[in-house]
């Protein structure tokens, strides 16, 4: 081990960049920050109260803002389960590392060691050059690791973790490889190691309560930095956690206050409703090209992203109200899009604001392709898998699977002159009262989208017969999308159904079980008018979240590492 | 060592495009007396156990023998297996009780014969399926534990991992795969040479580093989040095992020959697409295998609420099986039987492919135990009692085959018993609930 490592004056650009100004945050802060201040970690790490894998949008955005994106990260992500009716985010707390995947694992870190300390990259990374380039130097490689490191475990390593990744290093330089191998090797194992590859959220002894445990600071700044930006704590929360100002209410607000007006906000806002709207439903996603000629790979990859963009346009660029979510008349279009939408767009465009006229069905959520698109058939629309997508995604009231032992006779012959439409089809199918109990809850809801067909193109004919999109909701009848649109802006399900999922994916914790803070947060929301970025503040900012409820370790904690020398193996 | 070369020669140029099924005999000489062992070392040959899985099951009355016992009578949509029939077995009547929990639609039905557990909510695999616990014994020793094949596209849909969560992701691009198997890392078995790459050193060194934070992270943890933990070291335990076959001189393989590379092709539920990456994705797998790079895997022809799908038509298979109406005439639904047929057509090239590796007197196929089921009985109604099952190959003579074997209304967890047991699994009772069984199925193993 080199010699002790002393802590730097802290930069007064850097503290600067925190937290005031706001539109520098986009930019990364690497690694490679000249100002930055490290030293390894001198308390030990506390009790591991939650381990989160990292999503594959988490550990991109993490690699990019790390080490700049420049750096390609090229692999295949091993898929973290989607438990029913929760999300990816509660999944990841539950989500393990098989041989297949770390194998991809293993592959992109040296790919991306590669890359960062290829000669002409590397002297970003590297605050020394080493005495010579064809040996280990351990003071060299602990300068250039140790920063590396901090933003990697999202906490300053501990003085056996430098010890342990500068001997790798050197015993990867040692072979006559040279000094930039072993960094290479080095880097590559942080990247394989869980502490990377797990959000692993540790707890301190609570100072307020006796006996129990709370988040501790670098538990809470990656908290804040995955919710809010989805991507890794930068300088400024990892700075704010070192000087433990994130335990301290008042500045734990402030702080999240700053980030929730960021830009960067919008990152995070896209990963919340992608994890809620199940978009990882769009890549198995397949129609049929001889129904629909105008469908193919460009529009397939446009419909997310123009979702995507409709959302935060209206909650975080605009500062919308949530509940407008479903009646806006805004979206964007690009080129692919064009056709679909009967709009023109030119190629030099890219993505452009739209606006639906005024006597067009279009508006809101529901009326964007990509939705209707999602939850149809691969030649048809569906308004039962319609109505079904939007109870369970965006009222959370979960419909019953269909029963085993199902009579589909009636809704079966799409081609059948006598029954032309599928609210017709529907109609006769549900003469059978075990499935009309659950087409009651789906069906008025899908119907009133049949507009649109299996693409999410407008129609207003099926089979030659007009489309009738009379629907009801709560109680309330309505007119197609339109309808529909308001209906689920005035209900109250809307809304709780948004702040329980925000609550949810926070905490890992199902709002369900936890019925006071669950309520206490949709009333705050309603009280902040339903603006986003103030629900993800009250997420951020709830001392509730940060309670742990994992009981004690049986045995004293140890926070040691235990010596390179000794080989693991005697375990299974 | 030049004949080797000569004839690897002639087999490039007989090889051509995908289709890599080597007729050619390993040669006597390799081997000893039986062709079960290798000669130069006699090392017995290695057996191969694997699983095919298709999608939303049979017409059960056009499918199943109607009578139990050797030399059954094949039904039509089982006809294209009639050449190899006397190396498959069909297994029927078998139940899988749920114990009153629901039965959630194309999910119980795979997950409670890989598990033997019927599970009460699809949090995925809730606990280890068999074939990684045959992997824990046959998995060990060769460059890959195991290969996980989707051949409709989506890396989800695997049967295979150790629960909680664990899900052993499905390789899904054939050109993926072919890189995976025969790029950087290869060693062709066969090579006179062997040269211990130095960077395949480096990382093992690098991975036991990272092993050596096991005890430090540990201790900090609670009971739930071990056991993660465990299952992450476990992987990368294996990842270093890997590496370790990577440092040794592989066995001569004679019927080892590296395939040519595989173009980047559509991969989606498309049924012509999905059949044509089937088939690329075989021929890769089981020339992994006649290189014994890999002894285990699990191949998913399509997915259990099968999206296939096919040009004009405007639903999915899975969508077909609820709404085409039963023909009276016919007895069956056609047009999802147009999907039984393609689904029956792959598994018959995936054995053939298998069969037509020789390994001494015996074929790749005698050599290996491939267990294939579905999800579902009959898809219409969601039946999960009566699943069709097949195993094909006789384990290097440890199973018998060429029989209709039926369980006589017995919990299918059976089948998972017997078959780890005649992997080598020191397992007498398996599954759990009313699938807890300790009765093998005594017809199957010799």
């Amino acid at each position: 081990m080199s010699g002790p490592f002393r802590r730097r004056a802290r930069g007064a650009l850097l503290a600067g960049l925190l937290l005031s100004a706001c539109t520098v945050e986009k930019a990364p802060q690497t690694a490679a920050t000249p100002e930055a201040s490290f030293a390894p970690m001198k308390a030990p790490l506390g009790q591991v109260a939650g381990m989160r894998r990292l999503t594959e949008a988490q550990y991109r955005n993490s690699i990019a803002d790390i080490f700049g994106p420049d750096i390609k990260v090229a692999g295949r992500f091993e898929p973290i389960v989607r438990p029913v009716h929760e999300l990816i985010a509660t999944g990841a707390s539950a989500s393990t590392i098989s041989p297949a995947g770390l194998e991809q694992f293993d592959a992109m870190a040296r790919n991306i060691a590669a890359q960062v300390f290829a000669e002409d990259r590397r002297s970003q990374f590297m605050p020394c050059t080493p005495r010579d380039a064809a040996a280990p130097d351990a003071d060299c490689a602990a300068r250039t690791l140790m920063p590396i490191g901090r933003y990697l475990f999202r906490r300053p390593m501990t003085q056996e973790e430098i010890g342990a990744f500068v001997m790798m290093a050197g015993k990867g330089a040692g072979d006559g490889q040279g000094f930039y191998d072993g960094m290479q090797l080095a880097l590559a194992a942080m990247l394989v190691s869980p502490q990377f590859l797990y959000i692993i959220e540790s707890a301190e002894p609570d100072p307020e309560a006796a006996g129990s445990l709370r988040l501790d600071n670098y538990a809470r700044a990656a908290r804040l930095s995955y919710l809010l930006w989805n991507t890794t704590p930068n300088e400024a929360l990892l700075r704010a956690a070192d000087e433990g100002r994130l335990t301290d209410p008042a500045q734990l607000a402030a702080i999240a206050q700053k980030m929730v007006r960021s830009p960067r906000l919008e990152d995070g806002v896209r990963a919340f409703f992608a994890d809620m709207l199940l978009f990882e439903k769009f890549d198995e996603m397949a129609k049929d090209q001889i129904v629909y000629p105008r469908f193919n790979p460009d529009v397939a990859s446009a419909l997310s992203e123009q979702m995507l963009r409709m959302i935060v346009d209206q909650l975080v660029t605009r500062q919308g109200d949530y509940r407008e979510l479903f009646t806006t008349r805004r979206t964007f279009i690009n080129r692919a899009l064009g056709p679909l939408y009967q709009a023109k767009v030119s190629s030099m465009q890219g993505w452009v604001p739209y606006e639906f006229g005024d006597g067009d069905d279009r508006a809101g959520l529901l009326g964007q392709a990509g939705f209707l698109a999602l939850y149809s058939h691969s030649g048809r629309s569906s308004p039962t898998l319609r109505g079904r997508a939007i109870r369970e995604l965006l009222l959370c009231q979960p419909v019953p699977n269909p029963p085993g032992n199902v009579n589909f006779t009636a809704v079966q012959d799409v081609g059948n002159k006598a029954m032309p439409t599928a609210r017709i089809r529907l109609n006769a199918h549900n003469s059978d009262p075990v499935c009309a109990a659950c087409h009651k809850i789906t069906d008025p809801l899908g119907l009133p989208l049949e507009r649109f067909d299996g693409i999410g193109a407008f129609r207003r004919t099926e089979n030659d017969a007009p489309i009738d999109t009379a629907g009801v909701f709560e109680g309330t009848a309505f007119q197609g999308n339109v309808g529909l649109g308001q209906a689920l802006a005035a209900s109250k399900s809307t809304t709780e159904c948004v702040a329980g999922r925000a609550f949810q994916y926070a905490t890992g914790r199902m709002p369900e079980d936890e019925e006071a803070t669950a309520m206490a947060l949709e009333q705050g929301f309603a009280a902040d008018g339903y603006r986003i970025q103030a629900l993800f503040l009250r997420v951020a900012t709830m001392a509730d979240a940060y309670r742990v409820s994992t009981p004690p370790l049986p045995k004293p904690q140890v926070a040691m590492m235990t010596s390179p020398h000794i080989r693991e193996g005697d375990r299974p | 060592m030049s004949f080797t070369l000569d004839r690897r020669t002639a087999l490039r140029g007989m090889v051509n495009g995908m289709a890599v099924a080597v007729g050619l005999p390993l040669l006597d000489i390799f081997l000893d007396g039986n062709g079960t062992a290798m000669a130069a070392t006699g090392a017995p040959m290695p057996i191969r156990f694997g699983t095919w899985f298709w999608g939303l099951g049979v017409n059960p009355p056009r499918w199943f023998p109607s009578a139990a016992g050797k030399d059954y009578e094949l039904k039509v949509e089982l006809a294209s297996i009639e050449a190899l029939k006397h190396k498959v077995n069909i297994l029927g009547d078998f139940t899988l009780p749920l114990d009153g929990k629901p039965n959630l639609p194309h999910i119980s039905g795979g997950i409670g014969i890989r598990t033997g557990i019927a599970i009460d909510s699809d949090r995925g695999l809730p606990g280890p399926s068999f074939d990684v616990s045959i992997g824990d014994v046959i998995g060990t020793r060769t460059r890959f534990r195991s290969i996980e094949l989707s051949a409709t596209g989506d890396p989800r849909n695997s049967l295979s991992g150790r629960g909680n969560g664990n899900l052993n992701p499905a390789e899904v691009s054939p050109a993926a795969l072919y890189t995976r198997l025969f790029g950087a890392g290869f060693h062709d078995p066969n090579s006179a040479t062997f040269t211990p790459d130095p960077a395949v050193m480096a990382r093992r060194s690098v991975l036991s580093g990272v092993t050596d934070q096991r005890q430090a992270l540990e201790a900090r943890l609670g009971a739930a989040d071990r056991q993660r933990l465990d299952q992450y070291f476990t992987s990368l335990r294996q990842l270093e095992n890997q590496l370790d076959v990577q440092l040794t001189k592989p066995a001569p393989m004679q019927a080892c020959v590296v395939p040519p590379k595989v173009p980047d092709l559509p991969v989606n539920a498309e049924i012509e697409n999905v059949m044509r990456n089937h088939e690329i994705m075989t021929d890769l797998l089981v020339m992994a295998m006649a290189c014994d790079n890999v002894r285990l895997f699990n191949m998913n022809f399509n997915n259990g609420a099968s999206s296939l799908t096919r040009v004009g038509s405007t639903i999915t298979h899975h969508q077909l099986t609820h709404e085409e109406v039963l023909d009276n005439r016919l007895g069956y639904q056609p047009e999802v039987t147009f999907y039984v047929d393609k689904c029956m057509e792959a598994w018959t090239y995936f054995i053939k492919a298998m069969d037509a590796v020789k390994e001494g007197d015996r074929t790749l196929l005698d050599n290996s135990l491939v267990f294939a089921h579905s999800e579902t009985e009959f898809a219409k109604f969601h039946t999960i009692d009566n699943i069709p099952m097949m195993t094909a190959g006789s384990a290097g003579g440890r199973i018998h085959t060429g029989q209709y074997i039926t369980g006589d209304g017995s919990p299918v967890s059976r089948v998972g018993l017997t078959l780890q047991q005649a992997m080598g699994v020191p397992v007498d009772r398996w599954g759990t609930g009313s699938l807890e069984t300790n009765k093998i199925i005594p017809g199957l193993i010799v």
